[in-house]
Protein backbone atom coordinates (compact mmCIF):
# COMPACT_ATOMS: atom_id res chain seq x y z
CA UNK A 1 0.00 0.00 0.00
CA UNK A 2 2.76 2.28 0.79
CA UNK A 3 4.68 2.92 -2.65
CA UNK A 4 7.34 4.29 -3.52
CA UNK A 5 5.55 7.75 -4.87
CA UNK A 6 4.05 7.72 -0.84
CA UNK A 7 7.85 7.52 0.25
CA UNK A 8 9.52 9.86 -1.74
CA UNK A 9 7.07 12.55 -0.54
CA UNK A 10 7.05 11.29 2.77
CA UNK A 11 10.50 11.82 2.37
CA UNK A 12 10.29 15.37 1.08
CA UNK A 13 7.82 16.30 4.31
CA UNK A 14 11.08 15.04 6.64
CA UNK A 15 13.44 16.40 4.68
CA UNK A 16 11.54 20.02 4.87
CA UNK A 17 10.73 19.91 8.13
CA UNK A 18 14.10 18.92 9.65
CA UNK A 19 15.61 21.53 7.25
CA UNK A 20 13.59 24.24 8.93
CA UNK A 21 13.85 22.96 12.10
CA UNK A 22 17.77 23.43 12.03
CA UNK A 23 17.51 27.02 10.93
CA UNK A 24 15.12 27.46 14.00
CA UNK A 25 17.02 25.68 16.27
CA UNK A 26 20.70 26.03 15.22
CA UNK A 27 21.66 29.97 16.78
CA UNK A 28 20.19 28.86 20.04
CA UNK A 29 23.01 25.67 19.72
CA UNK A 30 25.27 28.29 18.91
CA UNK A 31 24.56 30.93 21.48
CA UNK A 32 24.83 28.38 24.19
CA UNK A 33 28.53 27.08 22.47
CA UNK A 34 29.62 30.67 22.62
CA UNK A 35 28.73 31.39 26.23
CA UNK A 36 31.21 28.97 27.03
CA UNK A 37 34.07 29.49 24.35
CA UNK A 38 36.64 31.96 25.68
CA UNK A 39 37.15 35.17 23.76
CA UNK A 40 40.10 33.98 21.23
CA UNK A 41 38.26 30.91 20.20
CA UNK A 42 34.60 32.82 19.81
CA UNK A 43 35.94 34.62 17.28
CA UNK A 44 37.93 31.50 14.82
CA UNK A 45 37.93 31.11 11.69
CA UNK A 46 36.90 28.75 10.98
CA UNK A 47 34.19 28.49 13.45
CA UNK A 48 34.31 25.65 15.85
CA UNK A 49 30.85 24.07 16.69
CA UNK A 50 31.25 23.31 20.41
CA UNK A 51 34.11 24.62 22.42
CA UNK A 52 37.25 22.71 22.69
CA UNK A 53 37.02 23.43 26.85
CA UNK A 54 33.57 24.50 28.34
CA UNK A 55 34.59 27.28 30.59
CA UNK A 56 32.56 29.07 33.46
CA UNK A 57 34.74 32.55 33.24
CA UNK A 58 32.56 34.34 30.84
CA UNK A 59 29.49 34.09 33.59
CA UNK A 60 32.49 35.14 36.33
CA UNK A 61 33.57 38.28 34.42
CA UNK A 62 30.12 39.40 33.46
CA UNK A 63 29.70 39.69 37.42
CA UNK A 64 32.30 41.86 37.99
CA UNK A 65 30.40 44.45 36.02
CA UNK A 66 26.84 43.57 36.33
CA UNK A 67 24.46 42.05 38.52
CA UNK A 68 23.71 39.44 36.30
CA UNK A 69 21.68 36.99 38.85
CA UNK A 70 20.51 39.97 40.25
CA UNK A 71 18.85 40.68 36.52
CA UNK A 72 17.53 36.97 36.94
CA UNK A 73 15.58 37.26 40.07
CA UNK A 74 14.55 40.52 39.03
CA UNK A 75 12.83 39.10 36.16
CA UNK A 76 11.81 36.30 37.93
CA UNK A 77 10.26 38.67 40.01
CA UNK A 78 8.28 40.40 38.16
CA UNK A 79 7.27 38.33 36.02
CA UNK A 80 5.65 36.55 38.88
CA UNK A 81 3.63 39.37 40.15
CA UNK A 82 2.52 40.44 37.46
CA UNK A 83 0.96 37.27 36.23
CA UNK A 84 -0.44 36.79 39.63
CA UNK A 85 -1.77 40.18 39.85
CA UNK A 86 -3.03 40.19 36.21
CA UNK A 87 -5.03 36.95 36.26
CA UNK A 88 -6.79 38.47 39.73
CA UNK A 89 -7.66 41.52 38.77
CA UNK A 90 -8.53 39.95 35.12
CA UNK A 91 -10.96 37.15 36.42
CA UNK A 92 -12.71 39.53 39.42
CA UNK A 93 -13.55 41.79 36.17
CA UNK A 94 -14.41 38.99 33.87
CA UNK A 95 -16.71 37.81 37.13
CA UNK A 96 -18.82 41.00 37.16
CA UNK A 97 -19.12 41.40 33.49
CA UNK A 98 -20.42 37.86 32.67
CA UNK A 99 -22.49 37.31 35.76
CA UNK A 100 -23.23 40.16 38.24
CA UNK A 101 -25.72 42.24 36.24
CA UNK A 102 -26.34 46.17 37.21
CA UNK A 103 -27.26 49.06 35.05
CA UNK A 104 -24.78 50.03 32.64
CA UNK A 105 -22.73 46.63 33.01
CA UNK A 106 -22.16 46.60 28.88
CA UNK A 107 -20.98 50.19 28.52
CA UNK A 108 -18.29 49.39 30.89
CA UNK A 109 -17.05 46.08 29.02
CA UNK A 110 -17.14 48.37 25.62
CA UNK A 111 -15.12 50.79 27.22
CA UNK A 112 -12.40 48.32 28.24
CA UNK A 113 -12.92 46.44 24.74
CA UNK A 114 -12.18 49.79 22.97
CA UNK A 115 -9.22 50.50 25.27
CA UNK A 116 -7.65 47.26 23.80
CA UNK A 117 -7.09 48.63 20.80
CA UNK A 118 -4.51 51.51 21.96
CA UNK A 119 -0.91 50.54 21.72
CA UNK A 120 0.93 50.67 24.63
CA UNK A 121 3.43 53.04 22.54
CA UNK A 122 0.42 55.74 22.42
CA UNK A 123 -0.18 55.78 26.34
CA UNK A 124 3.92 55.13 27.12
CA UNK A 125 5.15 59.10 27.08
CA UNK A 126 2.29 60.12 29.28
CA UNK A 127 2.43 57.50 31.58
CA UNK A 128 6.21 57.77 32.02
CA UNK A 129 5.62 61.31 33.09
CA UNK A 130 2.65 60.17 35.34
CA UNK A 131 5.02 57.97 36.71
CA UNK A 132 7.55 60.38 36.62
CA UNK A 133 4.98 63.12 39.42
CA UNK A 134 4.27 59.97 41.19
CA UNK A 135 7.67 58.66 42.26
CA UNK A 136 6.82 55.41 40.71
CA UNK A 137 10.25 55.69 38.00
CA UNK A 138 13.14 53.21 39.18
CA UNK A 139 10.77 51.31 42.07
CA UNK A 140 9.03 47.08 41.51
CA UNK A 141 6.22 48.83 41.28
CA UNK A 142 6.52 51.22 38.37
CA UNK A 143 7.85 47.80 36.62
CA UNK A 144 4.83 45.49 37.64
CA UNK A 145 1.67 48.09 37.72
CA UNK A 146 1.42 48.84 34.00
CA UNK A 147 1.23 45.07 33.27
CA UNK A 148 -1.46 43.88 35.39
CA UNK A 149 -4.36 45.57 33.61
CA UNK A 150 -4.68 43.42 30.43
CA UNK A 151 -8.58 44.24 28.40
CA UNK A 152 -7.42 41.02 26.67
CA UNK A 153 -7.14 39.02 29.55
CA UNK A 154 -10.84 40.46 30.73
CA UNK A 155 -12.11 39.38 27.86
CA UNK A 156 -10.96 36.42 27.45
CA UNK A 157 -12.22 34.81 30.98
CA UNK A 158 -15.72 36.58 30.50
CA UNK A 159 -16.23 34.81 27.36
CA UNK A 160 -15.48 31.31 29.60
CA UNK A 161 -17.10 32.27 32.73
CA UNK A 162 -20.44 33.11 30.37
CA UNK A 163 -20.57 29.59 29.29
CA UNK A 164 -21.02 28.62 32.94
CA UNK A 165 -24.86 27.54 33.57
CA UNK A 166 -26.29 30.17 35.97
CA UNK A 167 -27.89 27.15 37.71
CA UNK A 168 -24.90 26.25 38.90
CA UNK A 169 -24.10 29.79 40.78
CA UNK A 170 -28.31 30.15 41.79
CA UNK A 171 -27.40 26.82 43.68
CA UNK A 172 -24.32 27.71 44.92
CA UNK A 173 -26.58 31.09 46.46
CA UNK A 174 -29.29 28.79 48.19
CA UNK A 175 -26.71 27.24 50.27
CA UNK A 176 -25.69 30.32 51.59
CA UNK A 177 -22.82 31.25 49.52
CA UNK A 178 -21.70 35.07 49.16
CA UNK A 179 -20.30 36.29 46.09
CA UNK A 180 -16.63 36.50 46.89
CA UNK A 181 -17.35 32.54 48.26
CA UNK A 182 -18.38 31.33 44.54
CA UNK A 183 -15.74 33.72 42.97
CA UNK A 184 -13.33 31.51 44.75
CA UNK A 185 -15.30 28.14 44.96
CA UNK A 186 -16.47 28.24 42.02
CA UNK A 187 -15.82 30.05 39.09
CA UNK A 188 -11.86 29.82 39.61
CA UNK A 189 -11.84 26.26 39.23
CA UNK A 190 -14.03 25.86 36.46
CA UNK A 191 -12.35 28.56 34.76
CA UNK A 192 -8.83 26.46 35.50
CA UNK A 193 -7.69 26.54 31.48
CA UNK A 194 -8.44 29.64 30.84
CA UNK A 195 -6.30 30.94 34.06
CA UNK A 196 -3.78 28.61 32.80
CA UNK A 197 -3.23 29.47 28.82
CA UNK A 198 -2.97 33.48 30.37
CA UNK A 199 -0.41 32.48 32.82
CA UNK A 200 1.98 31.66 30.38
CA UNK A 201 1.16 34.37 28.14
CA UNK A 202 0.83 36.79 30.85
CA UNK A 203 4.70 35.02 31.98
CA UNK A 204 6.39 35.10 29.17
CA UNK A 205 5.47 39.08 27.78
CA UNK A 206 6.66 39.84 31.19
CA UNK A 207 9.22 38.19 31.09
CA UNK A 208 10.76 39.65 27.40
CA UNK A 209 9.43 43.05 27.69
CA UNK A 210 11.57 45.50 26.73
CA UNK A 211 10.17 48.65 25.56
CA UNK A 212 8.48 49.57 29.12
CA UNK A 213 11.41 48.72 31.57
CA UNK A 214 13.73 50.49 29.40
CA UNK A 215 11.90 53.36 29.81
CA UNK A 216 11.26 53.00 33.68
CA UNK A 217 14.14 52.10 35.08
CA UNK A 218 17.81 53.75 35.66
CA UNK A 219 19.90 51.94 38.25
CA UNK A 220 21.15 48.55 37.77
CA UNK A 221 19.67 46.80 41.27
CA UNK A 222 16.09 47.32 38.97
CA UNK A 223 16.92 45.94 35.75
CA UNK A 224 15.51 42.77 34.01
CA UNK A 225 16.80 39.93 32.11
CA UNK A 226 16.17 42.12 28.33
CA UNK A 227 17.44 45.44 29.80
CA UNK A 228 20.35 43.98 31.48
CA UNK A 229 21.63 41.99 28.13
CA UNK A 230 20.98 45.30 26.11
CA UNK A 231 23.38 47.06 28.59
CA UNK A 232 25.77 44.89 27.92
CA UNK A 233 25.71 44.78 24.51
CA UNK A 234 26.18 48.83 25.45
CA UNK A 235 29.64 47.87 27.38
CA UNK A 236 31.16 44.91 25.08
CA UNK A 237 29.52 45.22 21.54
CA UNK A 238 31.88 42.64 20.13
CA UNK A 239 33.17 40.63 22.69
CA UNK A 240 30.59 37.60 21.86
CA UNK A 241 30.86 35.06 24.09
CA UNK A 242 30.26 37.63 27.28
CA UNK A 243 27.11 38.52 24.83
CA UNK A 244 26.14 35.05 24.62
CA UNK A 245 26.90 33.94 28.19
CA UNK A 246 24.42 36.53 29.50
CA UNK A 247 21.97 35.84 26.53
CA UNK A 248 22.00 31.84 27.66
CA UNK A 249 20.96 33.14 31.20
CA UNK A 250 18.11 34.93 29.74
CA UNK A 251 17.32 31.94 27.40
CA UNK A 252 17.40 28.45 29.78
CA UNK A 253 14.94 29.54 32.37
CA UNK A 254 11.87 30.39 29.61
CA UNK A 255 13.43 27.32 27.59
CA UNK A 256 13.01 25.05 30.81
CA UNK A 257 9.39 26.42 31.16
CA UNK A 258 8.22 25.53 27.48
CA UNK A 259 10.02 22.53 27.79
CA UNK A 260 7.13 21.13 30.65
CA UNK A 261 4.48 23.52 29.68
CA UNK A 262 4.81 23.01 25.99
CA UNK A 263 0.89 22.48 25.29
CA UNK A 264 0.19 25.20 27.51
CA UNK A 265 2.08 28.04 25.61
CA UNK A 266 0.51 26.65 22.17
CA UNK A 267 -2.64 26.54 23.52
CA UNK A 268 -2.10 29.93 24.93
CA UNK A 269 -1.25 31.57 21.84
CA UNK A 270 -4.01 29.83 19.41
CA UNK A 271 -6.07 30.61 22.30
CA UNK A 272 -5.17 34.45 22.42
CA UNK A 273 -3.33 35.32 19.39
CA UNK A 274 -0.76 37.21 21.37
CA UNK A 275 2.70 36.22 21.62
CA UNK B 1 -34.91 41.47 51.61
CA UNK B 2 -34.85 41.50 47.91
CA UNK B 3 -33.66 45.00 48.77
CA UNK B 4 -31.00 43.51 50.91
CA UNK B 5 -30.00 41.36 47.99
CA UNK B 6 -30.06 43.52 45.12
CA UNK B 7 -27.00 45.97 47.33
CA UNK B 8 -25.61 42.92 48.53
CA UNK B 9 -25.18 42.56 44.64
CA UNK B 10 -24.41 45.94 43.74
CA UNK B 11 -21.70 46.24 46.28
CA UNK B 12 -20.00 42.81 44.79
CA UNK B 13 -20.05 44.11 41.81
CA UNK B 14 -18.21 47.12 42.65
CA UNK B 15 -15.56 45.78 44.78
CA UNK B 16 -14.81 43.22 42.11
CA UNK B 17 -14.77 45.54 39.06
CA UNK B 18 -12.79 48.19 41.17
CA UNK B 19 -9.13 47.01 40.47
CA UNK B 20 -10.01 46.82 36.63
CA UNK B 21 -11.57 50.62 37.08
CA UNK B 22 -8.36 52.00 38.92
CA UNK B 23 -6.27 50.47 35.98
CA UNK B 24 -8.27 51.17 33.58
CA UNK B 25 -8.67 54.96 34.54
CA UNK B 26 -4.93 55.78 35.59
CA UNK B 27 -2.94 53.50 33.06
CA UNK B 28 -5.13 54.42 29.91
CA UNK B 29 -7.83 56.77 29.65
CA UNK B 30 -5.48 59.40 32.24
CA UNK B 31 -2.92 58.54 30.06
CA UNK B 32 -4.76 58.72 26.55
CA UNK B 33 -6.19 62.26 27.59
CA UNK B 34 -2.77 63.86 28.45
CA UNK B 35 -1.14 62.41 25.43
CA UNK B 36 -4.03 64.36 23.42
CA UNK B 37 -3.16 67.41 25.30
CA UNK B 38 0.69 67.25 25.36
CA UNK B 39 0.63 66.37 21.51
CA UNK B 40 -0.75 69.94 21.03
CA UNK B 41 2.12 70.93 22.56
CA UNK B 42 5.76 72.00 22.46
CA UNK B 43 6.28 70.48 26.16
CA UNK B 44 10.42 69.49 27.09
CA UNK B 45 9.37 67.66 30.44
CA UNK B 46 11.77 69.90 32.22
CA UNK B 47 9.69 73.07 32.37
CA UNK B 48 6.46 72.68 34.28
CA UNK B 49 2.95 71.45 33.50
CA UNK B 50 1.40 74.99 34.36
CA UNK B 51 3.43 76.45 31.64
CA UNK B 52 2.63 74.35 28.66
CA UNK B 53 2.63 76.16 25.52
CA UNK B 54 0.32 75.20 22.76
CA UNK B 55 1.38 75.35 19.15
CA UNK B 56 -1.66 74.18 17.18
CA UNK B 57 -1.78 70.95 14.59
CA UNK B 58 2.09 71.53 13.90
CA UNK B 59 3.53 68.69 16.09
CA UNK B 60 1.13 66.50 13.69
CA UNK B 61 2.29 68.31 10.69
CA UNK B 62 6.04 67.65 11.33
CA UNK B 63 5.32 63.47 11.90
CA UNK B 64 5.12 63.74 8.13
CA UNK B 65 7.35 66.48 7.66
CA UNK B 66 9.91 65.94 9.78
CA UNK B 67 13.02 63.61 7.66
CA UNK B 68 13.39 61.22 10.25
CA UNK B 69 9.84 61.23 11.31
CA UNK B 70 8.97 60.34 7.86
CA UNK B 71 11.82 57.63 6.67
CA UNK B 72 10.28 55.90 9.55
CA UNK B 73 7.15 55.83 8.70
CA UNK B 74 8.29 54.73 5.16
CA UNK B 75 10.27 51.95 6.76
CA UNK B 76 7.26 50.07 8.01
CA UNK B 77 6.37 50.31 4.46
CA UNK B 78 9.22 48.95 3.13
CA UNK B 79 9.51 46.12 6.00
CA UNK B 80 5.72 44.94 5.11
CA UNK B 81 6.50 44.28 1.58
CA UNK B 82 9.42 42.17 2.44
CA UNK B 83 7.63 40.50 5.42
CA UNK B 84 4.84 39.80 4.67
CA UNK B 85 4.79 37.92 1.46
CA UNK B 86 7.30 35.84 3.42
CA UNK B 87 4.93 35.05 6.81
CA UNK B 88 1.34 34.46 5.24
CA UNK B 89 3.44 32.20 2.00
CA UNK B 90 5.45 30.29 4.44
CA UNK B 91 3.63 29.97 7.06
CA UNK B 92 0.81 28.36 5.64
CA UNK B 93 3.28 25.97 3.91
CA UNK B 94 4.43 25.14 7.61
CA UNK B 95 1.26 24.51 8.93
CA UNK B 96 0.48 22.04 6.15
CA UNK B 97 3.51 20.36 6.29
CA UNK B 98 3.11 20.49 10.56
CA UNK B 99 -0.48 19.09 10.17
CA UNK B 100 0.56 15.95 8.67
CA UNK B 101 0.52 12.87 11.02
CA UNK B 102 4.25 11.78 10.15
CA UNK B 103 6.98 10.31 12.59
CA UNK B 104 8.41 12.86 15.06
CA UNK B 105 5.82 15.70 14.07
CA UNK B 106 5.71 16.65 18.01
CA UNK B 107 9.63 17.60 18.19
CA UNK B 108 8.94 19.42 14.70
CA UNK B 109 5.91 21.12 15.98
CA UNK B 110 7.86 22.16 19.33
CA UNK B 111 11.12 23.14 17.40
CA UNK B 112 9.31 26.00 14.91
CA UNK B 113 7.97 26.85 18.36
CA UNK B 114 11.07 27.85 20.53
CA UNK B 115 12.63 31.49 18.84
CA UNK B 116 8.57 31.94 19.61
CA UNK B 117 9.14 31.89 23.46
CA UNK B 118 12.55 33.58 23.30
CA UNK B 119 13.28 37.18 24.13
CA UNK B 120 13.69 39.82 21.19
CA UNK B 121 16.51 41.16 22.91
CA UNK B 122 18.49 37.84 23.36
CA UNK B 123 17.43 36.65 19.80
CA UNK B 124 18.82 40.29 18.28
CA UNK B 125 21.87 39.91 20.23
CA UNK B 126 22.66 36.46 18.72
CA UNK B 127 21.78 37.40 14.93
CA UNK B 128 24.37 40.34 15.87
CA UNK B 129 26.80 37.97 15.96
CA UNK B 130 26.08 35.81 13.23
CA UNK B 131 25.31 38.71 10.94
CA UNK B 132 28.73 39.78 11.76
CA UNK B 133 30.68 41.03 8.71
CA UNK B 134 34.43 39.21 10.69
CA UNK B 135 33.26 36.68 13.02
CA UNK B 136 29.52 36.27 12.19
CA UNK B 137 28.79 32.57 10.87
CA UNK B 138 26.50 33.73 8.31
CA UNK B 139 29.06 35.31 6.09
CA UNK B 140 31.15 31.81 6.51
CA UNK B 141 28.78 29.45 5.22
CA UNK B 142 28.71 32.19 2.23
CA UNK B 143 31.94 32.13 1.48
CA UNK B 144 31.93 28.24 1.42
CA UNK B 145 29.94 28.42 -1.48
CA UNK B 146 31.97 31.32 -2.98
CA UNK B 147 29.97 34.53 -1.81
CA UNK B 148 31.23 37.06 -0.40
CA UNK B 149 28.36 38.24 2.02
CA UNK B 150 27.54 42.18 2.74
CA UNK B 151 28.13 43.40 5.91
CA UNK B 152 24.55 42.98 6.80
CA UNK B 153 24.08 45.35 9.40
CA UNK B 154 26.22 48.61 8.50
CA UNK B 155 24.47 48.38 5.20
CA UNK B 156 21.44 50.74 4.10
CA UNK B 157 19.84 47.52 1.50
CA UNK B 158 20.94 44.43 3.34
CA UNK B 159 20.57 46.03 7.18
CA UNK B 160 16.64 46.32 6.51
CA UNK B 161 16.62 43.16 4.90
CA UNK B 162 18.41 41.60 8.07
CA UNK B 163 15.62 42.99 10.21
CA UNK B 164 12.53 41.35 7.59
CA UNK B 165 14.37 38.40 7.91
CA UNK B 166 15.15 38.00 11.46
CA UNK B 167 11.96 38.74 11.66
CA UNK B 168 10.34 35.97 9.99
CA UNK B 169 12.67 34.05 11.63
CA UNK B 170 11.44 34.63 14.52
CA UNK B 171 7.75 34.83 14.06
CA UNK B 172 7.21 31.93 11.72
CA UNK B 173 6.18 29.21 14.42
CA UNK B 174 3.92 31.88 15.93
CA UNK B 175 1.92 32.17 12.61
CA UNK B 176 2.16 28.55 11.56
CA UNK B 177 0.91 27.45 15.20
CA UNK B 178 -2.18 29.43 14.92
CA UNK B 179 -2.55 28.35 11.40
CA UNK B 180 -2.23 24.54 12.49
CA UNK B 181 -5.05 25.05 14.77
CA UNK B 182 -6.96 26.88 11.69
CA UNK B 183 -6.34 23.71 9.42
CA UNK B 184 -7.10 21.00 12.01
CA UNK B 185 -10.83 22.73 12.49
CA UNK B 186 -11.50 21.53 9.18
CA UNK B 187 -13.43 18.58 8.42
CA UNK B 188 -12.07 15.71 6.80
CA UNK B 189 -14.96 14.95 5.21
CA UNK B 190 -14.22 17.85 2.75
CA UNK B 191 -11.05 15.91 1.86
CA UNK B 192 -12.56 12.82 1.78
CA UNK B 193 -15.68 13.97 -0.48
CA UNK B 194 -12.87 15.16 -2.85
CA UNK B 195 -10.85 11.97 -3.17
CA UNK B 196 -14.03 10.28 -3.82
CA UNK B 197 -14.36 13.06 -6.82
CA UNK B 198 -10.42 12.38 -7.60
CA UNK B 199 -9.50 15.50 -6.99
CA UNK B 200 -5.93 16.34 -7.07
CA UNK B 201 -3.82 17.56 -4.70
CA UNK B 202 -2.94 20.90 -6.12
CA UNK B 203 -7.09 21.48 -6.18
CA UNK B 204 -7.74 20.69 -2.66
CA UNK B 205 -5.42 22.96 -1.58
CA UNK B 206 -6.61 25.69 -3.16
CA UNK B 207 -10.56 24.67 -3.36
CA UNK B 208 -10.94 23.63 0.11
CA UNK B 209 -7.94 24.40 2.27
CA UNK B 210 -7.29 28.15 1.61
CA UNK B 211 -10.92 28.75 1.67
CA UNK B 212 -11.77 27.40 5.00
CA UNK B 213 -8.85 28.45 5.93
CA UNK B 214 -9.17 32.33 5.04
CA UNK B 215 -10.63 32.88 8.44
CA UNK B 216 -7.38 32.12 10.48
CA UNK B 217 -5.67 33.65 7.36
CA UNK B 218 -6.97 36.85 8.12
CA UNK B 219 -6.76 36.78 11.42
CA UNK B 220 -3.17 36.12 11.05
CA UNK B 221 -2.47 39.21 8.68
CA UNK B 222 -4.49 41.71 10.74
CA UNK B 223 -1.60 40.67 13.87
CA UNK B 224 1.15 40.73 11.88
CA UNK B 225 0.15 43.86 10.30
CA UNK B 226 -0.12 45.18 13.78
CA UNK B 227 2.91 43.84 15.35
CA UNK B 228 4.68 45.21 12.04
CA UNK B 229 3.73 48.53 12.88
CA UNK B 230 4.87 48.09 16.05
CA UNK B 231 8.26 47.21 15.22
CA UNK B 232 10.75 48.16 17.98
CA UNK B 233 13.31 45.69 20.35
CA UNK B 234 14.81 44.32 17.49
CA UNK B 235 15.75 47.66 15.52
CA UNK B 236 16.75 49.10 18.38
CA UNK B 237 19.33 45.70 19.20
CA UNK B 238 20.67 45.22 15.85
CA UNK B 239 20.87 48.20 13.96
CA UNK B 240 19.88 51.31 16.21
CA UNK B 241 17.88 52.28 13.49
CA UNK B 242 20.73 52.58 11.65
CA UNK B 243 22.73 53.12 9.35
CA UNK B 244 21.62 56.05 8.23
CA UNK B 245 18.36 55.52 9.39
CA UNK B 246 17.54 52.88 6.61
CA UNK B 247 16.08 50.97 9.74
CA UNK B 248 14.70 53.32 11.98
CA UNK B 249 10.95 52.73 12.74
CA UNK B 250 7.99 55.03 14.14
CA UNK B 251 8.54 53.74 17.63
CA UNK B 252 11.81 53.83 17.91
CA UNK B 253 11.25 57.66 16.87
CA UNK B 254 8.76 57.92 19.43
CA UNK B 255 11.09 56.52 22.39
CA UNK B 256 14.23 58.91 20.75
CA UNK B 257 12.12 61.88 20.35
CA UNK B 258 10.64 61.22 24.27
CA UNK B 259 13.01 59.63 26.59
CA UNK B 260 16.50 61.17 24.42
CA UNK B 261 15.36 64.50 22.98
CA UNK B 262 12.67 65.74 25.74
CA UNK B 263 10.79 66.28 22.77
CA UNK B 264 7.56 64.48 24.16
CA UNK B 265 4.59 66.63 22.36
CA UNK B 266 6.10 65.71 19.04
CA UNK B 267 6.82 61.90 20.39
CA UNK B 268 3.15 61.86 21.68
CA UNK B 269 1.83 63.34 17.87
CA UNK B 270 3.79 60.69 16.17
CA UNK B 271 2.38 58.16 18.92
CA UNK B 272 -1.38 59.32 17.73
CA UNK B 273 -0.35 58.96 14.52
CA UNK B 274 0.78 55.54 14.54
CA UNK B 275 -2.95 54.52 16.47
CA UNK B 276 -4.45 56.10 13.39
CA UNK B 277 -2.64 53.84 10.91
CA UNK B 278 -3.10 50.44 13.17
CA UNK B 279 -6.86 51.97 13.46
CA UNK B 280 -6.93 52.03 9.77
CA UNK B 281 -5.23 48.79 8.91
CA UNK B 282 -7.37 46.94 11.26
CA UNK B 283 -11.09 48.57 9.81
CA UNK B 284 -9.81 48.16 6.39
CA UNK B 285 -9.49 43.93 7.65
CA UNK B 286 -12.38 44.02 8.54
CA UNK B 287 -14.01 45.35 5.60
CA UNK B 288 -11.82 43.00 3.41
CA UNK B 289 -12.50 40.11 5.73
CA UNK B 290 -16.86 40.50 5.86
CA UNK B 291 -15.81 41.14 1.43
CA UNK B 292 -13.65 37.55 0.87
CA UNK B 293 -13.61 35.46 3.93
CA UNK B 294 -15.44 32.19 3.72
CA UNK B 295 -17.52 30.83 6.95
CA UNK B 296 -18.40 27.63 7.57
CA UNK B 297 -21.96 27.48 7.04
Amino acid sequence: MRGRAWMIKNGMIHLFLLAASVTLLFPFVWMVSGGFKDSLEVVKMPPQLLPSHWNFDNFRQIEQFFPLYRFLLNSVGVAVATTVLQLLVCAMAAYVFAKIAFKGNQAVFMLFLTTMMIPAQVTMVPLFILFAQTNLIDTYAGLILPGIFSAYGIFLLRQNIMTIPNELLEAAFMDGASYYRVFGSVILPLIKPTLAALTIFAFMSSWNSFLWPLIVTNSKELMTLPLGLSKLQGKWSTEWNLLMAGNVISFLPIFGVYLFAQRYFIKGMTMTGIK
Amino acid sequence: MVGQRKWNRRIAAFVFLLPALIGLAAFQLLPMASSVIISFSDWDLLSKWTQIHFIGWDNYADVFKDDKSYTSIKNIFIFLIGYMPFITVLGTFFAVLLNRNIRGIKFYRAAVFVPVITSWVAVSIVWRWLLNGQSGLVNYLLSLVGIQGPIWLQDDFWAMVAIIAVTVWKDIGFVSIILLAGLQDISDDYYEAADLDGASAWRKLWQITIPLLSPTLFFVVTISLINSFQLFDQVLIMTNGGPAGATSTIVEQVYRNAFQFNKMGFAAAQSWVLFVIIFSVTMVMQWLQRRWVVYER
